[in-house]
């Protein structure tokens, strides 16, 4: 099948009573192609079937048309603007996707007409050349390169003192070159006093020594009666911008717990050294970012007292210290030590104890 | 003075004579018009996902226009009641003005996002036709390795621009993406703090995200494409084993005029597909997320499909974490493995897998026709070994949701994932090969007796005999010869030629109809002398 093309002859071109396509086939063997077929697909001129193909055609770029027309309209005088409540202006998107899709698949169909069914059928064989070039030729081009490379290379085996200059001269540009590139997004992440790493805007270094209060998110403080038996809060830092994404560390769930599980809970603390002491009363408070990836754990499941991640379905027992007991998380969440101010409102007695957020490597 | 006399007709061709004589391009050009293309409608998979790249490079121009990638701290006041008065970062902001208040704002960015989403899975289907067909085998495992990177940069892309609106949703992603970075031992911290200017979340990240997504990525995936598309071009494309189709040739359509054509219509109907979604089916409504806050996040929270098996993987990893004692001591977080170690293995052992599989089968040869997946089971098998992972890890992405819509625990989804992960591909791979040997072994069965009739004959001594109907010549006794197996489609359907009309008419239409025009040379068109030259098969009444 491959050799068949080598049986056509070369045409002259010039010669004058070739036809346009007996010169295109000419190119085309230029080119290692053989047109085995190229036939209408129609019998004989205008038949009906190619008459109703053309119909077809026209037919869909005229819906192409209008289609555009109608797009074309809806995006001027079609009421665009948001309102509230159903209005008409919530068909505005449906009705450009909808006309311009029509557009768009009207031409695109009627294309792919014009070309399946209008134009001529056609089969041609294109010969590969696979593999590598001729032998000579990949010896010129390996010879001229490792020339290149002996001219450069020799060069500079010969003249020492070039060598020492290429490595001693050039090495520290190329660092130059890519140290203000780096160098300037490099930041360390223990530089700040207190560590960023280790503390919240629970510390009361950012609240110039006092206790930190608890806070909602408009910054309003909390008595321990604002919180029902069995409810739960976040609450925030009482500091400029504590409930801001500045303090992304920072957000506590507080809980106020029936007694019985109260009861549990501190029975759990109490028996574990850093969490001693921290509840005030029924009211436990643990760092709402997750150990795990940083989601904000903020399922909070009343009956079971569990508090569920919704990003990777990490569980957590409120009770024993707020322990995983499912999913990916490794580390419980760090319990935030509460007491009340003079003047009743929630306070931290101090920052968490244990690292809040997700777990990295040098976390001790 | 005399007017010079303006041949119209002959302009064109004074102007191509002038540029040829500049550019010397009449020999290239013909060379392009002519060059030959093999058509089957499963090379146009990857076409999709280079039509996706156009729009997605149209409509994010537009985006542009508008976005404001700023983190800085303002209040809305725009047209959607349910969010004035809350503060927000202007990035979010400007995406709910682009929604709310630019004219078919919301239009453009819906088809941003779905060419996206388009896009993305144009890239994974394409790239299972390549794998399963065996079309990465040398002299083309380079591209099969470009087209790996262009998967990556595709996630990249997607990842970077679905975090630009610094909504709900996407700040909880970057949020995550922060936490995966400090998983990293030892750099984890630093790189994290590099990259997001500071602690998580600082001011600098959506600025840093949106140069990445409209220029730096963009900017690779334009080189890559290119050079993808140049090497397809410059290597010819593959084609699948029929009559007449060598490994030293291309049986198609020259490029000019049909096959350029068609390529135009597919483009169009492409696009009007994203342009029908984009009106017709919402996306990303970050307007309902709200603004990110560290503190908020809800249920059922799923990124971009594309992203939803790496979730899945991390939700399945169980809570194993490395401690290692020495000085304040040091661990290795579970998100370590699945989200950074997982990513970057999944996207780069692929890579090298031309290599691997001409390694193990000492095949060093040449290889321009397709291979059927069934001709290669051990292929197929390990194709099904991956997707059968890829599926369970991005349905494991969304477990919360199935757990919740079919009444499933979700601990029990979270297990069932975990088992799933360790015994599904063995699984898929053992049934993969099984399936592709007995469709092997059909095809030989056809090969070697003919097509199945279907038609009981009886003998007049009493035998009853099905009729099969040979595919090639007899033999004196008239049972087909039997034919070489070629790893090309067999015909399962009795064909129409020398058999009687159609009993039965309908989609289960039982006898195959002649092709009307040839298909392959070799294949030609069944005239109607041929057709009463052969012997009609009858039931022998």
């Amino acid at each position: 099948m491959t050799t068949l093309h080598d049986e056509t002859e070369a045409v002259d071109v010039s010669d004058p009573r070739l036809s346009r396509f007996e010169i295109v086939k000419e190119g085309a063997r230029r080119d290692d192609i053989e047109i085995v077929t190229y036939e209408s697909q129609f019998h004989g001129t205008d038949s009906k079937a190619e008459k109703r193909v053309v119909r077809n055609i026209a037919l869909l770029f005229f819906i192409a048309g209008i289609a555009g027309l109608v797009f074309l309209a809806a995006y001027i005088w079609w009421p665009w603007e948001f309102e509230l409540g159903t209005t008409t202006s919530d068909y505005y998107t449906p009705i450009l996707g909808i006309s311009l899709g029509i557009a768009l698949f009207a031409i695109g169909f009627g294309i792919l007409s014009w070309a399946k069914k209008l134009l001529p059928h056609e089969v041609s064989i294109q010969k590969r050349h696979d593999g590598g070039s001729p032998t000579d030729e990949q010896k010129i081009t390996g010879q001229t390169m490792l020339f290149v490379a002996d001219e450069l290379g020799q060069g500079v085996q010969r003249r020492p003192l070039l060598k020492g200059a290429i490595g001693l001269g050039l090495a520290p540009l190329g660092l130059a070159a890519a140290a203000p590139l780096i160098g300037g997004l490099i930041q360390n992440p223990h530089r700040d006093s207190p560590p960023m790493m280790f503390s919240t805007g629970f510390n009361s270094a950012f609240n110039d020594g006092k206790l930190v209060r608890l806070t909602r998110s408009d910054g309003t403080p909390l008595r321990p009666e604002d919180v029902s038996t069995g409810g739960q809060l976040t609450v925030f830092p009482g500091i400029p911008g504590g409930a801001t994404n500045q303090w992304a560390d920072s957000p506590t769930l507080l809980i106020h717990l029936r007694p019985d599980d109260a009861e549990v809970a501190r029975k759990n603390a109490d028996a574990d050294p850093r969490n001693k002491g921290s509840m005030w009363g029924d009211y436990i408070a643990y760092s709402k970012i997750c150990t795990h990836a940083g989601c904000p754990a903020s399922l909070y499941e009343q009956q079971t007292n569990r508090l569920l991640c919704p990003c990777h379905q990490s569980q957590f027992n409120i009770t024993d210290n707020a322990q995983p007991i499912f999913g990916p998380a490794t580390r419980r969440l760090p319990m935030l030590p509460l007491t009340v101010d003079d003047e009743g409102f929630f306070v931290a007695a101090r920052d968490y104890k244990d690292t809040v957020g997700p777990d990295f490597w040098e976390r001790p | 003075m005399k007017r010079r006399k303006v041949d119209l007709a002959q302009a064109p061709v004074t102007l191509a004579k002038g540029v040829d004589e500049r550019y010397q391009v009449a020999t290239p050009l013909r060379a392009l018009l002519n060059k030959v293309f093999p058509d089957h409608w499963s090379f146009l998979l990857g076409e999709i996902a280079l039509f996706s790249f156009i729009i997605l490079l149209l409509t994010g121009t537009f985006l542009t226009l508008f976005f404001d990638p700023s983190m800085q701290e303002v209040t809305y006041h725009g047209a959607y009641p349910a969010l004035r008065g809350v503060d927000m970062s202007a990035a979010y902001e400007s995406s709910l003005r682009l929604s709310f208040e630019v004219r078919g704002g919301l239009f453009m960015r819906q088809m941003h996002h779905w060419a996206a989403l388009l896009f993305v899975a144009a890239i994974v289907v394409h790239m299972a036709r390549i794998f399963f067909t065996g079309a990465f085998r040398k002299p083309r495992e380079a591209n099969w390795a470009i087209g790996v990177l262009l998967f990556l940069l595709g996630f990249l892309a997607g990842f970077t621009g679905y975090s630009l609106p610094d909504d709900g949703l996407s700040g909880t992603g970057l949020r995550i993406a922060s936490a995966i970075m400090l998983s990293i031992p030892v750099a984890g911290t630093w790189i994290s703090a590099s990259i997001f200017g500071g602690e998580f979340p600082g001011h600098l990240i959506i600025g840093r995200f949106y140069i990445a997504h409209v220029l730096l990525i963009p900017a690779a995936l334009l080189a890559l494409i290119a050079v993808h598309l140049g090497l397809v071009f410059k290597q010819k494309h593959t084609q699948w084993p029929g009559p007449g189709r060598t490994n030293t040739n291309v049986v198609g359509e020259r490029m000019f005029p049909r096959y350029a054509l068609k390529q135009g219509g597919f483009f169009m109907a492409v696009f009007g597909t994203v342009a029908l979604m984009a009106g017709l089916f919402q996306i990303n409504p970050i307007w309902l997320f709200g603004p990110y806050r560290a503190s908020e996040v809800s249920s059922a929270s799923q990124p971009d499909w594309y992203v939803m098996f790496m979730d899945g993987l991390v939700r399945l990893m169980p809570n194993w974490q490395i401690y290692i004692p020495i000085g304040n001591g040091y661990s290795i977080p579970p998100l370590f493995w699945p989200a950074v170690v997982g990513l970057g293995a999944l996207t780069t052992v692929p890579m090298f897998y031309p290599w691997i599989e001409a390694r193990r089968t000492k095949d060093k040869s040449i290889h321009n026709l397709l291979q059927r997946p069934r001709d290669n089971p051990e292929r197929t098998g390990i194709g099904a070994m991956a997707f059968t992972f890829f599926i369970v890890a991005t349905l494991s992405g969304g477990n919360d949701v199935i757990a919740d819509k079919f009444h499933i625990s979700l601990n029990a989804m979270t297990w069932a994932g975990r088992i799933g992960l360790l015994i599904g591909p063995p699984l898929a791979y053992f049934l993969a090969v099984r399936i592709c040997l007995g469709l092997q072994q059909h095809d030989r069965e056809v090969l070697a007796h003919g097509v199945e009739t279907g038609i009981i004959r009886r003998l007049p001594n009493g035998q009853f005999i099905e009729v099969h109907q040979p595919l090639g010549p007899v033999d004196d006794h008239g049972h087909p010869i039997p034919l070489e197996y070629g790893g090309w489609v067999v015909p399962k359907k009795m064909n129409r030629v020398g058999a009687l009309a159609p009993a039965i008419k309908g989609f289960f239409f039982p006898v195959e109809k002649p092709a009307e025009a040839p298909v392959s040379p070799g294949m030609p068109p069944i005239s109607a002398e041929e057709r009463e030259e052969r012997e009609e098969i009858t039931s022998g009444r």
